[in-house]
């Protein structure tokens, strides 16, 4: 039978620690909704996401009273909405009233973020695509709650580089149209290199085509945790630091498998997948920085960076796998500047460079994360940004991601203010020399050789 | 059986026990465990109660717990036991 002891600990997590459940996102197929006439697909996706997710929130608020854990996020993602307006919209502005309607069906079911304003163009781009992207700029500027993606790249195709040069315009054109909130459209806009089907995750979740009707999907989290969990082992050697992450991974990730559980089982909906995440909030003591600074760096940033994360992103895998039925999403360590008060201390303190960012994406999930640069940058220069990260992902067969914010009127030295769980993030300073020959190439690199690894 | 976690946190007073069990008592929750200890002045109680039986949804339990809690002037909390079974056993 539970103990005090076991239920003080779990109460302590909850309590102080900033144990929670990120998100539970409700992933709506949206493929049944698709009609050639404009009105017509609108009204079917309006009904569609209201009718399959209106106990949604309630039920989340439900099991966060039952069970005392905070379910911060109720969101949901949809399919590519490239895929399903190709045959209405003619026009990007057409794409813009789509992304008006799934706003305003957010809204009325009560979800914060809605995703899946997304286009999968890793090869070659369709008339559909294009005009997706093109609205992404006016789509994130006229409504709220959408969180918009592209995938430009994986491991079988190589890497869209026209895609890629588009997005970047479309980062910068993002940028400009809401320039008077700090870029904050930027926020809400991911460029991915292999994305998953099953992210609960924004700004980048998206239901793939391969995915049932609706389908649960968990997101856990936890960096407070396991940063106390590691204080107990201050000085001891690598193997008690790896269990320590293990067994607290697995802690965190059991309540994420719980709730989706549970969400599966009331919404009368299929159960997906948990995503074992460490995802940090700008709140003190729900960092990831900070676990790598009681590991043993002084900042992050350091020396030693990059082998403390790949570290801490495989010891969070080991414990979590084990913890859940089935584990998928971007599953690892998140490393966004603005959401994560030691990864912002890092950078203001000239730790943390993006470069070194850069470097860290290689063995942690995700990739150049809510990182603020200055609203200068331009547009070829952001695409050479997102080539780069593009390619760590190509070539390693993972999950990479660019979610840059060029702070339009504001420069190094400054500081971009998101608000709420997107938090602030000091302007970090950008390579000056340019790339533009490279980017302006038309076409696409080729998918790498998988043998001769060196 | 439809088993809570029942846990008071707070400041030693009199009859922090009695009130609790009274307002379980009048709900039809049976009390199947109980442990206790004090530390540093500070009342630390954890109960195991059955709630098969009670007749008000769960949600009013809870915050009507709270509310008592409030009144005593502790933490109460009332979880389902799943939270703690799931991570602390295999």
């Amino acid at each position: 039978m539970i103990n005090l002891y076991e239920v003080s600990e779990t109460n302590e997590m909850i309590a102080h620690e900033n144990l929670d459940v990120r998100t539970i996102t409700l992933g709506i197929s949206l493929l049944d909704c698709m009609d050639s006439d404009l009105d017509k697909l609108n009204k079917n996706v309006y009904e569609k996401i209201v009718m399959t997710a209106r106990d949604l929130v309630s039920t989340g608020q439900d099991i966060e009273r039952e069970f005392g854990i905070p379910i911060v996020n109720k969101r949901i993602s949809v399919t590519p909405v490239a895929l399903i307006g190709a045959a209405a919209c003619k026009c990007p502005d057409d794409y813009v009233t789509i992304a008006c309607t799934l706003d305003k069906a957010a809204k009325e079911v009560g979800v914060n973020f809605i995703g899946g304003y997304s286009a999968l163009v890793s090869k070659s781009m369709t008339k559909g695509d294009e005009n997706l992207i093109r609205s992404i700029p006016r789509a994130l500027s006229e409504t709220e709650r959408i969180c918009s993606s592209v995938n430009v790249g994986s491991t079988r195709t190589g890497i869209n580089m026209d895609a890629v040069r588009l997005c970047g315009e479309m980062v910068r054109a993002t940028a400009e149209a809401t320039a008077d909130r700090d870029s904050l459209g930027c926020a809400k806009l991911v460029i991915f290199c292999n994305a998953p089907d099953d992210n609960p995750f924004m700004a980048g979740a998206f239901l793939g085509v391969t995915e049932a009707d609706a389908v649960i999907n968990v997101g856990v989290s936890g960096p407070g945790v396991v940063k106390k969990a590691l204080e107990q082992v201050r000085g001891k050697g690598f193997e008690e630091l790896c269990e320590t992450i293990k067994k607290t991974a697995f802690k965190v990730t059991r309540v994420g498998q719980l709730v989706a559980g549970e969400a599966s089982k009331r919404l009368d909906i299929p159960f997906g997948i948990v995503d074992l995440s460490l995802a940090p909030t700008p709140a003190v003591g729900d960092s990831v920085a900070e676990i790598l600074q009681e590991i043993g760096l002084e900042r992050v940033g350091a020396p030693g960076t990059t082998a403390a994360l790949a570290l801490l992103n495989d010891q969070v895998k080991k414990g979590g796998v084990m913890a859940s039925s089935y584990v998928g999403g971007l599953s690892g360590a998140f490393i966004p500047v603005s959401e994560d008060q030691g990864m912002i201390d890092a950078v203001k303190l000239g730790a943390l460079t993006l470069e070194k960012l850069e470097a860290m994406t290689c063995v942690c999930s995700v990739g150049l994360d809510m990182i603020a640069i200055p609203g200068k940058t331009s547009a070829s220069t952001i695409s050479g940004i997102i080539a780069d990260e593009m390619a760590i992902g190509m070539v390693n067969q993972k999950t990479t991601a660019v979610r840059l914010i060029p702070v339009i009127g504001k420069d190094v030295g400054e500081t971009a203010e998101f608000g709420g769980l997107l938090g602030y993030a000091p302007i970090i300073p950008v390579n000056q020399f340019g790339c533009e020959t490279f980017v302006n190439r038309r076409g696409r690199i080729p998918a790498p050789i998988h043998s001769f690894k060196n | 059986m439809k088993k809570c976690i029942v846990t008071v946190l707070g400041k030693d007073t009199v009859g922090i026990i009695a009130r609790v069990c009274t307002y379980l008592a009048d709900n039809k929750i049976n009390i199947l465990d109980i442990s206790q200890t004090i530390i540093q002045g500070y009342f630390n109680m954890m109960m195991i109660v059955d709630v098969s039986g009670m007749e008000k949804d769960f949600r009013v339990i809870c915050d009507e717990m709270d509310a008592l809690g409030v009144d005593i002037g502790v933490t109460i909390h009332c979880q389902r036991e799943e939270i703690f079974e799931k991570m602390h056993r295999l």
